[in-house]
């Protein structure tokens, strides 16, 4: 049987209660979400905290808020939700095809944005989902809350900007028009973490170019965008040779490792293929935005 | 500590260690065996229950976690008409051999069906995508679950339950 190390257990009905827990039970308080991370980690004590501060109670950190030009996401909402969300869906269609993958559905009940971008598993979708959506990530603390860029919150692997005595309270993602985005990911059943994943998000114009540009892949051991493919891309209008291009650029930046779901040759191999899937939905769907605003 | 939750309609207040599993308190402190314990990793889900009418899994969540919540288990199925259509389903379909994985198959449907009364075979095979069977290779549970889309209003008699 795997059971947690004893642990004391308090429960916060706000954001001040649990940075007030935080801050009156030290470096060994952590806080739980969906505990999908956590709790598995406990067992095995990798983790032993003593003292587990459950956030789930805390309702204003529940919420996906459409606002001009953004939508808000709230840290504790579940993948279920961003996945039965509409809103999420049409503005931002690769937050649905990462979730689709996340997990599994049950998981997917409990399981939060905050605490996927928080734990921060070189394996988990969401890092590369916001970093190709350019999202930022708002995070709370004792003197108040400050909004930090994908790239400046995503330190790598399990490290992120946001210090222990604080928490991830909203991740922001800017409405573009004429974006389409998209991921997909290789694994090995469901449930699995990726053995390899790409997300890409293109501006077009109404001419038809990309304007802007963004590649990212997952398990693939590239922190951060794959600036040489997006490079290629901006100021050429989407084709088959382009794709191919960006791709093979995007494989070279990668830097896979050998385990149990692969070896480097066939991740290599993976992040080539991905990328070119990926940047051919999202033209598509940026195709798709264009000529409804447009028509 | 002290919990207090509904369980299959019936409020309960216990004492627990904070890190006792719900899968746990309810099988051990509750004596409600009917939730299956098994890979303790949150892969198998054959400890999935419904809290507030989603299904979880009971590994990986704590008892003082689901404080102040509603939780169903499969000892919760069958109500005053008997059976649940699942229950059914599962009987005339052969959606269970070795029967580990049921109880939380089953409530996984129960969830599935209360807010799409009528899936299609892609709709039920990807609900029950989180839970493992090894037995009947999901076919006849798949199946199982269609019966009960097909027959909501199945209430079984005393008859029917121990034939």
């Amino acid at each position: 049987m795997q059971v947690p190390a004893p642990f004391d257990y308090a429960r916060a009905t706000s954001v001040a209660e649990a940075l007030e827990l935080l801050e009156r039970h030290g470096e060994e308080a952590r806080l739980v979400a969906g505990g999908h991370s956590l709790l598995p980690m406990m067992k095995l004590r990798l983790a032993r905290p003593d003292w587990v501060v459950d956030i789930n109670d805390v309702a204003e950190l529940r919420h996906i808020t459409e606002e001009p030009g953004r939508l808000r996401v709230g840290a504790l909402t579940r993948h279920a939700e961003l996945l039965g969300s509409e809103v999420v869906g049409r503005l931002f269609p690769i937050v649905h095809d990462a979730e689709r993958v996340i997990a599994d559905p049950v998981v997917r009940n409990r399981g939060t944005i905050g605490g996927s971008l928080a734990q921060a598993d070189p394996a988990e979708d969401l890092t590369t989902v916001c970093d190709v959506l350019r999202a930022e990530v708002v995070i709370a603390g004792r003197d108040g809350e400050r909004v930090v860029a994908m790239p400046e919150f995503h330190r790598g692997p399990y490290e992120t900007a946001c210090a222990q005595d604080e928490i991830v309270t909203e991740v922001r993602f800017p409405v573009r028009a004429g974006q389409g985005s998209a991921y997909e990911k290789v694994e090995r059943r469901v449930g699995d973490w990726a053995v390899a994943a790409a997300g890409a998000a293109l501006v077009l114009d109404d001419g038809g170019a990309i304007t802007e540009a963004a590649v990212g892949l997952t398990a693939l051991g590239l922190e951060g965008l794959a600036v040489e493919a997006a490079a290629v891309l901006v100021g050429q209008r989407p084709d088959e040779a382009l794709f191919a291009e960006a791709a093979r650029l995007a494989a070279a930046a990668s830097a896979p490792v050998e385990d149990g779901r692969g070896p480097v040759d066939y991740k290599r191999h993976l992040a080539d293929e991905l990328t070119r899937r990926v940047l051919r939905t999202a033209a598509a769907r940026a195709g798709a935005l264009t000529a409804v605003q447009g028509g | 500590m002290q919990v207090t939750m509904t369980v299959n309609g019936a409020e309960v207040t216990r004492d627990v260690e904070p890190r006792q599993l719900l899968v746990h308190f309810l099988r051990e402190t509750l004596g409600l065996t009917g939730t299956h314990w098994g890979c303790d990793t949150s892969n198998c889900g054959t400890c999935v229950v419904l809290v507030d009418g989603l299904p979880v899994k009971s590994c990986t969540q704590l008892a003082a976690m689901t404080s102040g919540h509603e939780v169903r288990t499969v000892e919760g199925l069958a109500g005053g008409a008997g059976l649940d259509p699942v229950q059914q389903g599962f009987m005339a379909e052969h959606g269970l051999q070795c029967g580990f994985c049921t109880p939380g198959m089953m409530l996984t449907a129960r969830a599935l069906l209360d807010r799409d009364p009528d899936p299609d075979e892609a709709t039920i095979r990807e609900a029950i995508s989180g839970q493992i069977c090894r037995c009947t290779g999901y076919a006849t549970i798949v199946r199982s679950v269609r019966w009960a889309a097909e027959h909501p209003a199945a209430a079984a008699t005393d008859q029917e339950v121990t034939a």
